[in-house]
């Protein structure tokens, strides 16, 4: 049953059909047959139990939580050798909002190290594979939120967004990833990577139950000065699938297939089916601009995201000395005690970025890298919201098509050549634009997803023009093709 | 002396609030370690920092009263370094925008004026307390995360007692607007200080040297006269090359300062805007109401005390020493008693009584109002000044007030009439006690006075009665 979506199931626990104890149950047992296939956990709550059943949508209900969110008495890694004893004394926000809604969190989901990777293969537990291939990775770093949704453990599971680590995931996935605006949802208890471009969101299998999730856990939080009161927003009740006249663009330089002279068939049939995706949203009465973006600008985005993200990390993580929590290091001195647990505990993907972020951050280097890497973040989403001014929404795919192997992978910058494709959903952290990934199609048996961002706050559009897309394709709670 | 002294300061104060700067932990002194903690005071994974409204108050009326330049945005930074007292590895603070910049303050030193310029004024969080014991060393976190206000003048002084001068005077500054305690005792204030010297009619500072973390304003004194002494023996000896930019510590055992490291050792802190606290602007009427609840500072009290109530600048410069003096004594006079008079009562009795038994004036029993109730008596001449200091230390003694003293016992009758009337009843009631008064009896006289006490219960003014008895039995 933990295949269905939220309102099914919320309809099945009400009358009856079904208790929440019998699917926790079967959500444990689905998630130690996803974890042999996929290693997608860090802990397994053998133990949890079915919670009482109310009106709110999502009592009863089990789900996966990222293991970047601090959970009360419930191990708490961010996959990390830094923290893997830690057990935190308290809930994130987001966690304790979703808990006082009665949803009963089953496991949590094993990630990229602290949300710094785009794989899922720098887990301390190992390599995260993908559910529709298990030799293909999730993407990241979302990566075992996205492949237990997949594989229908439960109807949802809580991601967190950096540069792209909700949305791509979700469409290697063949799901639904959403980031809503940030601050949106508090931050509070999510282990930070770069705080400025964090968000807290959800993989689901349908947009509906992306809104009813999001739902639950938004809030001004007074434990977060960057969240911002949305009572007034209430998105599952708003989405009709009404979008006639809403305007949507795709910016050229990254869609054109002139672009990419080189092009796979992968790519070409990635483009094509995008613009099949665009074919429908114009069917159902929107229109859909070409617009132009300079080149430039656009190719600056990956080195923008590094140098940002990477200098907040490297500050972010400083907390992780092995003195308060974490395994405590060797050595006679402090400077000894922390070198030994942070050269123990960090694997070097992780390393090499703190390198990158403390060189960027360097005196005599700020200017020429971290300043001008802020500017042109405030150009590029300036440039955004001059568009947003005349659309409602950007529609582009997601990545170069499906999810690469495993082997061979290296958590590298892509060529040149594609990166714009591989990259711009980081538009959507510089700018905290709500930014939703659905499927759109398949290539060689493998899902390849759509993405739609929007302005600040206007999460609704987004999520209606996602609802609407959704309901013209058959990819709407999908299950990965073993699980089924 | 021979060169000239160049000294820099900058003064660490620990704000007064309820809660801690970026946190919702008491910031109060506590004895129990690490009791005053909230998750985000230890750092842990997750947790963010929430700015103390209250703190940001405070922190902008001391930026008015050094009158410096407010900024248009709040926001604060990120000075990252590593050390076991500081749990997220990075403090807090501001160093793009401050809450103040390009102030200046006139202090009073040796009976002259003189004018500090203001750097900048910045609010931040303190970090834990390290004990270090034989083989380990403690963290108490109580201290991680109190409000800290930094305040750092230019090279402007040129004496140790100008910089303490300065100290004093911004440590009063800061407890007459109630922002912070600043009792160094309790650790709320720590220095560092900057100090070079040259010719006196050279125009390009010497080397600077840092001397860094002093928590006594004595210390101040004894750092920097240390400092100037062993530079200018340098200097002298022809060594001045050996005068390296360097961060010392001043070493209270010894008296003298020590090398901790050089300038090629200073660390880079790689400061980048705090992302967690959004960059807001600040309301151009709250910064009013700030301007317009600065309360009266000592040095206009002081001029007021000897313009307005006639006090010598010798009482008013003890009076404005503490703001506790200060409110004491305009209290009394706002009650209406001379200014002089509880000047003079302050100064002398009050202060001295408050040394002796080792209590602030808020600990002081007798408030304004009761010591009125007191100088009125005497005034009135029910009591005598003597009597008056008698009450005033009974009263201090048991806790009652002054007028327990006065109404009972010590509220007299003076009045010589009354007293004769009284004893002449008595003298004409015993005819027999006199006779034998007259024979030779003579300890009879206490019986004549024991005998007015017992009809005045006690009230009859001893002196006065025994005269009339004395004048009465002997004539």
């Amino acid at each position: 049953m933990t295949e269905l979506g939220i309102e099914k199931l919320h309809e099945m626990l009400k009358n009856g059909e079904i208790t929440s104890d019998e699917l926790v149950s079967e959500s444990l047992e689905k998630s130690k047959k996803v974890q042999e296939s996929c290693n997608a956990f860090v802990t397994i709550m053998d133990d949890a139990k079915g919670a009482k059943v109310t009106d709110e949508l999502l009592s009863g209900i089990p789900y996966g939580i990222k293991d970047n969110y601090s959970t009360k008495d419930i191990l708490s890694t961010g996959s990390s050798n830094t923290l893997k004893d830690y057990v935190p004394f308290f809930d994130a926000t987001a966690v304790a909002n979703l808990k006082s809604r009665g949803a009963v969190g089953v496991n949590k989901t094993a990630l990229d190290e602290f949300g710094m990777g785009g794989t899922g293969t720098t887990a301390h537990t190992g390599v995260i594979r993908n559910p529709w291939d298990t030799s293909r990775m999730c993407a990241g770093s979302s990566s075992g939120s996205a492949a237990a949704v997949a594989a229908g453990v439960y109807p949802y599971a809580l991601g967190s967004d950096t540069g792209d680590s909700i949305r791509k995931p979700a469409a290697f996935c063949g799901i639904v990833g959403y980031k809503p605006t940030y601050g949106m949802i508090s931050r509070y208890g999510l282990f930070p990577f770069a705080s400025s471009l964090d968000t807290c969101g959800v993989l689901t299998r349908s947009v509906k139950d992306a809104a009813i999730v999001v739902d639950a856990m938004k809030g001004i939080d007074k434990y977060d000065q960057t969240s911002w009161d949305s009572s007034d927003i209430h998105l599952y009740d708003s989405i009709d699938g009404n979008v006639k006249g809403k305007k949507l663009f795709y910016i050229k330089e990254i869609v054109d297939i002139s672009n990419y002279p080189d092009a796979s068939n992968e790519l070409k049939r990635h483009l094509e089916i995008f613009h099949e995706a665009v074919d429908k949203l114009k069917g159902l009465g929107c229109t859909v601009d070409e617009v132009s973006v300079d080149k430039a600008l656009l190719q600056c985005i990956p080195s923008v995201y590094v140098c940002l993200s990477c200098a907040e990390a490297t500050s972010n993580m400083s907390n992780l000395t092995g003195i308060i929590f974490g395994p405590r290091g060797k050595g006679d001195t402090y400077e000894s005690i922390m070198k030994d647990h942070r050269t123990k505990g960090f694997s070097p993907l992780i390393k090499r970025r703190f390198v990158i972020g403390s060189y960027i951050l360097q005196k005599e280097n700020q200017e020429r890298y971290f300043v001008n890497a802020q500017r042109l973040r405030r150009l590029i989403v300036d440039k955004m919201k001059e568009l947003f001014e005349s659309y409602d929404a950007l529609v582009l795919p997601v990545s170069t098509g499906v999810a690469p192997y495993i082997d061979g992978s290296k958590d590298e910058l892509n060529s040149d050549n594609t990166a714009i494709l591989e990259e711009h959903l980081q538009i959507g952290n510089f700018g905290g634009f709500p930014s939703i990934t659905i499927p759109d199609g398949f290539i060689d048996n493998l899902p390849v997803g759509i993405n739609i961002t929007g302005n600040c706050k206007k999460d609704i559009d987004v999520l209606n023009i996602a609802y609407a897309l959704e309901s013209t394709m058959e990819y709407k709670d999908m299950i990965a093709r073993d699980y089924r | 002396m021979k060169y000239k002294a160049v000294i820099g300061l900058e003064m660490h104060c620990e704000l007064k609030s309820n809660s801690k700067v970026f946190s919702s932990a008491r910031n109060s002194y506590n004895e129990i370690a690490n009791d005053n903690v909230r998750p985000v005071d230890m750092a842990f994974p997750g947790t963010l920092p929430v700015v103390n409204k209250e703190c940001i108050r405070k922190a902008l009326m001391m930026s008015m009263v050094l009158n410096c330049k407010q900024p248009e945005y709040m926001y604060f930074d990120r000075k990252n370094y590593y050390y076991p007292d500081l749990p997220k590895g990075f403090q807090i603070t501001q160093m793009h925008d401050p809450v103040g910049v390009n102030g200046s303050i006139t202090i009073e030193c040796d009976g002259y004026e003189k004018e500090v310029l203001i750097h900048d004024i910045h609010l931040e969080e303190d970090a834990a307390s390290l004990d270090h014991l034989y083989d380990v060393s403690l963290i108490d976190y109580n201290r991680a995360g109190v409000p800290l206000l930094e305040l750092v003048t230019e090279p402007c002084l040129n004496s140790a007692e100008e910089a303490v001068a300065f100290l004093e005077t911004m440590r009063r500054i800061y407890q007459y607007c109630d922002v912070s305690e600043a009792d160094t005792k309790k650790g709320q204030i720590r220095c560092d200080v900057n100090v070079s010297i040259m010719d006196p009619d050279a125009t390009e500072l010497g080397t600077k040297v840092e001397i860094k973390n002093i928590n006594s304003f004595g210390n101040v004194y004894d750092a920097i006269q240390y400092e100037i002494k062993r530079q200018s023996e340098l200097k002298d000896a022809g060594r001045y090359d050996e005068v390296e930019q360097e961060t010392r510590r001043f070493d209270e055992e010894s008296g003298t300062t020590i090398h901790m490291r050089s300038k090629v050792d200073a660390i880079d802190y790689k400061y980048f805007v705090e992302p967690n606290i959004p960059k807001y602007r600040i309301d151009k009427s709250w910064l009013m109401e700030i301007r317009e609840s600065i309360p009266m500072l000592p040095r206009e009290r002081k001029a007021m005390y000897i313009n307005d109530f006639g006090l010598s600048e010798y009482d008013a410069s003890i009076i404005i020493k503490e703001k506790d003096y200060a409110d004491y004594f305009e209290e009394c006079v706002r009650l209406g008693m001379d200014a002089k008079t509880a000047a003079n009562w302050l100064t002398v009795q009050i202060i001295a009584y408050l040394g002796k038994h080792d209590i602030t004036l808020s600990e002081f029993y007798l408030k304004p109002n009761m010591l009125k109730e007191l100088i009125d008596e005497q005034v009135k001449g029910t009591i005598s000044s003597k009597q008056a200091k008698e009450i005033f230390f009974k009263s201090l003694e048991e806790k009652k007030e002054p007028k327990t003293y006065i109404s009972k016992d010590t509220a007299q009758i003076t009045d010589k009439g009354e007293i004769e009337a009284i004893i002449d009843t008595i003298l004409q009631n015993n005819p027999n006690q006199i006779e034998q008064y007259k024979n030779g009896k003579t300890n009879l006289f206490d019986y004549f006075v024991g005998q007015v006490m017992k009809e005045t219960r006690g009230k009859a003014n001893p002196v006065i009665t025994k005269e009339i008895l004395k004048d009465k039995l002997d004539n």
